[in-house]
């Protein structure tokens, strides 16, 4: 009886629904040659990996006082059809996460940067959704900032590349400017695209350095964080063809999920079983546990690859050991509600916005930790926020 | 499952009022704060987000009533994206091998699953816990990164929508009708209440428990399937990352706030796709209120274990009114 | 006389773990015979500690007849809730231990009394405390660890007695797992421990038979608690703050239990064996490691492994029992 009552309504709502008309919200534009690359089982890009090894040495125009305005080669393009008048506009945000210390350094800085356009009146509302690192939560994230019909500009910062790639297709469609940062789609529909160099460059920094300072023949430890991210998978894509192209043994490659006493444990086992002299590193969460390992088993520090966590530097400071700490430059997370007023104000932006992304150096290391001496230490160096009204406090006590 | 006490509220009916006043309480908070919780974006978002959780937690619950479980579904979804996407490998022709496979793969864990579990005797949360490590393990061996291109006619599934009503939720509701049929009028569905209820009182009254078992696990194996087919439409690509997000915890959350006892033989799918859409309610209201993602999950957790203390509440008074099963204890025959 | 059929049948299930445990040795061996010098074992017991701590409180509850998923989110809480109030002052670390004390109690008590007084299921009361730690915790520190670890609470996670003839470095890690250990064996040889079985076996006898079952499963949950605060000193002062410490780790510690041979629903099985069980799991990993296993392959062979011993365990456990006069007495 019950079964068939239910039938009847659902029957009942089907057909009111089928009334009052259908619709689709599938991206109008196919994908096609798009995504096969995204899809390729193989990390590694050869021409992608040349350019950004390259970019590497090109000067980024701009000031370099303020680098998260800088762009590397830029294509200008015209946004002159989104041009609003008023002010006051609402700037959506679609973020991936804040699921790890570099997102949430950034997130504070890029709260921040809203805060001095919100008073100057140039943003009025800015919306915000975190999808906790879920792609499916995403779509529907930006799917719901699409429909409220409400967002001047949205920007987003996509969880991973392909899977999100027809969302933001579907946002593109819509008309409004989007703007797309961090880790990529593959669609170059999005108004401007913003990221530092990459993940090949990253790599190499790491690599490279290790292949300078150690001998021929010396055993080097690669830590990861997790597989299948497309942007540390190619940091590690370009150091297997540096370290393929050296005299460097590369002992393993692990996977440690950042999370510190995982990383402590396995160079403890690696040092256990032979010497180790290099680490390399995709992103230095954890870092100080592995230079830990080598303290509490009574070895020399090796030759490390680390990164600009504060953490990190400060342990490096401190023990005098052989170091760089690449960069994934932080304070690109400043960069996209600059580029949303520029483009609501009618004025030109990089297609591609390619941030610069240098190492930090021994030469460098004192002036970073000075400029961060109050930070936390799971704080950026490079978060590019030191001008901004909420310095320091809002890094600092948060 | 029918309630004989006529004033007192069926467990489904107390959850659909519960359904009700998160509703009613979401939208006055909403509105409080500016907004219009059913305008058509926001009934659009929140119809989306129950999709997903929708078909893995009818799965689900057809283990749980078994007092079984499956962590593995997460695991199965991730998987069936990419048997999708690559199967369909852009062609439209090859959407209904895609899905036919599909079906096929996240059947067979389902029944290896189900398989450990009844004849194995390995306890379910170990079992499927494994079943799921092993597919993280193939799943990070063979595919470096999302695999696959779906093409745009399979793509509908995920974002087509009538008025405000998504497609994925109109197939969702329509399995769990199916399910529901299933337990309220074939044979094997009563005996999974049976065999939840207590496993040897079930193979006394001559009922094939480990079939009965092995066929929840194939069901709920299936309807992972079908979440990875939406996730696959979704993405446009298939995606071993999906794991990561731990849905099956969700679809458990999702099937216990629906009022199925998670020690079996008591609860149903309808209560199931209510405590789905309870889940799906207050993320939309948390969407629109800007609520601070890290506040979002301590108030999820909060209200998980506040409703299903309320229907615990219930169920004691209930007991309480029974004849006690105490005063005549049960004597193997 | 159902006591000493009890008892061989929890024997009997935890054999299996102890086989485990010594193939997995025998591997290592193979692979790397260099691993059993001293130094070495010292290392991996060190690093094996939190989760035999943890899989001791589990245990608790878990033969209880409940589940505490909510451990991996309160070790991680309590290195952050220690980084964050020490700040590196070292004079701090005691008071802050006691804080973490406290706190550990407390979430196992509220774990403990959501359970047994409103009748939530432990899985739904540990996964809403899970969520909740998780997100309070980043709520409270905007989202990463702040503040520092001082030297003083890294040393019994990270240090030892030195100077040890033969050995060399006896970790204190490895001596509060012994006395962890062997608080949990002797506690379950009380009143509070058969208790706690009985209330796991068959909850009705137990309450009709005047236990106070509520009021042991609250207390199981407060150990569960303090067994995660005495990790997640281990643990933090192991490797210091990191933003993921202990996720993931309630499964795995659950792993080890059933692993040892404690059945899930509760009733059967020894604290020993539970502890092996998590010996057995760090063994595993070394072993993988030492072999030099691709590292995304792991987690097929360690489900794998995990199947195997628990069914066949379970094998072991089904085949009939030895006729109760031929057991000697």
């Amino acid at each position: 009886m019950q079964t068939t009552r239910l039938a009847l309504a659902a029957a009942a709502a089907l057909g009111l629904l089928l009334a009052t008309g259908c619709t689709t919200d599938t991206p109008t534009e196919p994908a096609d040659d798009a995504t096969t690359e995204g899809s390729s089982d193989e990390w590694f890009v050869q021409a992608e990996y040349d350019a950004q090894l390259a970019q590497r040495d090109i000067a980024p125009e701009g000031d370099p006082a303020t680098p998260w305005l800088q762009a590397i080669e830029p294509e200008w393009v015209d946004t002159g059809e989104f041009t609003r008048e008023g002010g006051d506009a609402t700037v959506c945000f679609s973020n991936a996460s804040v699921s790890n210390p570099w997102r949430v350094t950034g997130w504070i800085t890029m709260q921040e940067q809203v805060k001095v356009l919100q008073e100057a009146g140039e943003i009025g509302e800015f919306r915000t959704s975190d999808a906790g690192d879920d792609d499916d939560q995403q779509i529907s994230d930006i799917q719901a900032f699409v429909d409220s019909g409400e967002c001047d500009a949205l920007i987003i910062s996509p969880s991973t590349t392909a899977t999100l790639t027809p969302a933001v297709e579907t946002a593109c469609a819509s008309g409004i400017p989007v703007i797309v940062f961090d880790r990529g789609v593959n669609t170059d529909c999005a108004t401007t695209f913003i990221h530092p160099i990459g993940g090949y460059a990253y790599g190499a920094d790491a690599a490279e350095f290790l292949v300078e300072n150690l001998e021929p023949g010396s055993k080097v430890l690669a830590l990861r964080i997790l597989p299948g991210v497309d942007v540390l998978e190619h940091r590690w894509a370009a150091a297997q063809q540096i370290f393929g192209d050296s005299e460097l043994e590369v002992l393993g490659d692990e996977f440690t999920g950042g999370d510190a006493a995982e990383i402590k444990n396995i160079v403890t086992q690696y040092l256990q079983r032979g010497d180790v002299d290099g680490i390399w590193m995709d992103a230095g969460d954890g870092a100080v546990a592995a230079v830990e390992a080598f303290e509490d088993a009574g070895k020399p520090y090796p030759v490390m690859a680390g990164e600009d966590e504060l953490s990190f530097l400060r342990k490096w400071d401190e023990t005098g050991m052989t170091a760089i700490a690449p960069v994934y430059s932080n304070f690109q997370w400043r960069t996209p509600v600059l580029a949303a007023t520029m483009i609501l104000r009618g004025e030109q932006v990089p297609a591609e916005w390619i941030l610069p992304q240098e190492p930090i150096t021994e030469a460098d290391l004192d002036d970073y930790l000075a400029r961060n001496a109050d930070m936390p230490s799971l704080h950026y160096a490079k978060f590019g926020g030191e001008d901004l009204p909420g310095f320091p406090d809002a890094w600092r006590d948060r | 499952m029918t309630a004989f006490a006529p004033r007192r509220l069926s467990t489904t009916a107390l959850i659909h009022l519960a359904l009700a006043a998160v509703l009613a309480v979401g939208g006055a908070a909403v509105a409080l704060d500016g907004g219009n919780l059913f305008a058509t974006a926001n009934l659009v978002d929140m119809l989306t987000r129950t999709s997903l959780t929708g078909f893995l937690a009818i799965g689900m619950t057809l283990v749980i009533l078994c007092r079984s479980l499956d962590l593995s579904v997460g695991y199965v979804a991730a998987l069936s994206s990419l048997v999708a996407a690559t199967t369909m490998d852009g062609q439209a022709a090859n959407v209904p091998l895609a899905v036919a496979l599909v079906l096929l793969v996240s059947g067979l864990v389902g029944a290896a699953n189900g398989a450990i579990v009844a004849f194995l005797k390995v306890n379910p949360f170990i079992a499927t816990l494994g079943t799921g490590l092993i597919l993280k393990g193939y799943l990070d061996t063979e595919y470096q990164g999302p695999a696959g291109d779906v093409p745009a006619v399979f793509q509908q599934f995920g974002y087509t929508r009538i008025a405000f009503v998504p497609v994925s939720a109109l197939v969702m509701l329509a399995v769990a009708a199916a399910a529901i049929g299933f337990l309220r009028s074939t044979r094997t569905g009563h005996h999974m209440y049976a065999v939840g209820g207590d496993v040897d009182v079930a193979r006394m009254s001559g009922i094939r428990t480990t079939r009965v078992l092995l066929t929840a696990h194939v069901l709920c194996g299936m309807c992972a399937g079908l979440a990875g087919l939406l996730l696959a439409a979704r993405f446009g690509t298939g995606s071993a990352e999906a794991y990561t997000n731990l849905y099956e915890l969700d679809a458990i959350a999702a099937v216990v706030l629906g009022g199925t006892l998670l020690l079996g033989g008591k609860g149903g799918v309808a209560g199931t796709v209510a405590g789905v859409a309870i889940l799906a309610v207050l993320d939309s209201v948390f969407n629109v209120m800007q609520i601070d993602p890290f506040a979002k999950d301590v108030l999820r957790g909060a209200v998980i274990i506040a409703a299903v203390a309320l229907y615990a509440r219930r169920q004691l008074d209930r007991t309480a009114r029974r004849p006690r099963f105490a005063a005549t204890p049960r004597r193997p025959s | 006389m159902t006591r000493v059929r009890a008892l061989g049948a929890a024997l009997q299930g935890a054999g299996t773990v102890f086989l485990l445990l010594a193939l997995t040795f025998a591997a290592i061996a193979v692979v790397n015979p260099g691993f059993f010098e001293a130094p070495s074992v010292m290392a991996f017991l060190k690093q094996a500690a939190p989760l035999v701590v943890l899989a001791a409180g589990q245990y608790f509850v878990v033969v209880s007849g409940n589940f505490d998923l909510s451990v991996g989110a309160l070790v991680g809480a309590q290195v952050v809730i220690a980084a964050r109030l020490i700040d590196g002052v070292e004079s701090r670390t005691v008071p802050v231990m006691l804080v973490m004390l406290a706190f550990g109690i407390g979430v196992g008590l509220v774990n403990g009394l959501i359970t047994t007084v409103l009748k939530v299921q432990s899985f739904i009361t540990t996964l809403g405390m899970l969520l909740v730690l998780y997100g309070a915790i980043r709520l409270w520190t905007g989202g990463a660890p702040t503040g520092d670890l001082s030297e003083a609470f890294r040393t019994p996670g990270r240090l030892g007695i030195t100077g040890v003839p033969l050995i060399g470095q006896i970790p204190w890690a490895l001596l509060i797992m012994l006395a962890v250990g062997a608080g949990a064996i002797l506690l379950m040889r009380t009143r509070f421990g058969r208790i706690l079985i009985a209330s796991g076996d068959n909850e009705l006898a137990a309450r009709l038979s005047g236990a106070r079952v509520d009021a042991v499963r609250t207390a199981a949950f407060v150990l569960s608690g303090i067994s995660a605060t005495i990790a997640g000193v281990l643990i933090g002062g192991f490797a210091g703050v990191s933003a993921q410490v202990g996720e993931g780790l309630e499964f795995t510690v659950i792993t080890a239990v059933v692993l040892g041979g404690v059945a899930l629903g509760g009733g059967r099985g020894t604290a020993l064996a539970a502890m092996a069980g998590a010996l057995a799991i760090e063994a595993l990993f070394t072993l993988f490691n030492q072999m030099a296993l691709p590292a995304t392959l792991r987690p097929a062979v360690q489900g794998a492994i995990i199947i195997a011993a628990v069914a066949y365990a379970a094998r072991r456990r089904l085949r009939p029992a030895p006729q109760p006069t031929a057991a000697p007495s």
